[in-house]
């Protein structure tokens, strides 16, 4: 299934790193939109329809969670699956990633499997 | 957040972090980098071109800290971004940056109740080695030192109380 992704970090090094892991999950990457905080991610879906959204938590501007509660209001995200990837991996933030309407989770350090274990659900719509 | 109670617990386990940061640190090179690192065989010769460190603060206050030299620093740049090492650039320091941020994340959420009780500040990363630090800390930092790839780094967390 070819893949529309915008990646949100404030490291470009992690967003390169996040892109090949979706690669080496066997993601069909089409198009890769990168964004180093939520603003200039929400800017960046005025442009771009995407199909994945994957987010970092802690960024400068605009931080991951302020992001996901903008994005009900933005219309090329509808219904766009999210999933954090962060150090921030207690449960608390888990739970409040996924009240803020996170799709899934992925703590850093990750491999691609793991990427592949929570992006592949988020895609097809399964649990 | 924790109680008041928790935090002094958290204050009074410090005698197993240096186990915890090593994984932690193991973990990182390992998944990240896909890098075993070893434990020193000799005596080594401190690295101190590349710094990087992250401030905790919170119900843990200090300075997580990894140094090596820059040979080392452009290798784990390399093996992260999967490129060879002399097209790394001017990535190294965003690398030697996340690579100290995932180690303090991953150090912190090993501990029961600091996962939430504890921020972790963006990292800073120092090239250079013709620098001294001043700390406030009042006890001698928790220190790790390990082999990545036959070259040494330590990895080192200043505690203030």
């Amino acid at each position: 299934m070819p893949v529309r992704v915008l990646i949100i970090d404030d490291s470009s090094v992690m967003r390169k790193i996040v892109e090949r892991s979706l690669r080496q999950a066997g993601i069909d990457l089409t198009q890769v939109v990168e964004a180093g905080n939520g603003a200039e991610a929400l800017t960046a879906l005025q442009e771009n329809k995407v199909d994945l959204i994957l987010c970092d938590i802690n960024m400068p501007v605009m931080d991951g969670l302020e992001f996901i509660k903008q994005l009900s209001g933005v219309v090329n995200a509808k219904g766009v699956p999210v999933i954090m990837i962060t150090t921030e991996g207690s449960e608390a933030h888990v739970v409040q990633a996924l009240s803020c309407g996170a799709r899934g989770y992925i703590r850093k350090p990750f491999t691609p499997e793991q990427v592949k274990t929570q992006v592949i659900p988020a895609l097809t719509g399964k649990p | 957040m924790n109680s008041s109670n928790e935090v002094l617990a958290v204050g009074n386990k410090q005698e197993g972090w240096c186990g915890l940061l090593e994984l932690a640190t193991r973990e990182v090179f390992q998944l990240m980098l896909a890098s075993d690192l070893t434990a020193p065989t000799a005596e080594i010769t401190l690295p101190h071109e590349v710094t990087s460190m992250v401030g905790l603060a919170g119900q843990l206050c200090g300075v997580l800290s990894v140094r090596c030299d820059e040979k080392s620093a452009a290798l784990m740049t390399s093996k992260m971004l999967g490129v060879e090492i002399d097209k790394v650039g001017a990535d190294m320091s965003d690398a030697l940056g996340e690579i100290c941020n995932m180690v303090a994340g991953n150090f912190k959420n090993k501990i029961t109740g600091l996962g939430d009780g504890c921020m972790l500040s963006p990292p800073t990363v120092i090239t250079g080695s013709d620098y001294t630090t001043y700390s406030v800390a009042d006890k001698p930092a928790l220190e790790v030192r390990l082999m990545f790839e036959a070259m040494p780094i330590v990895i080192s967390l200043e505690i203030h109380s």
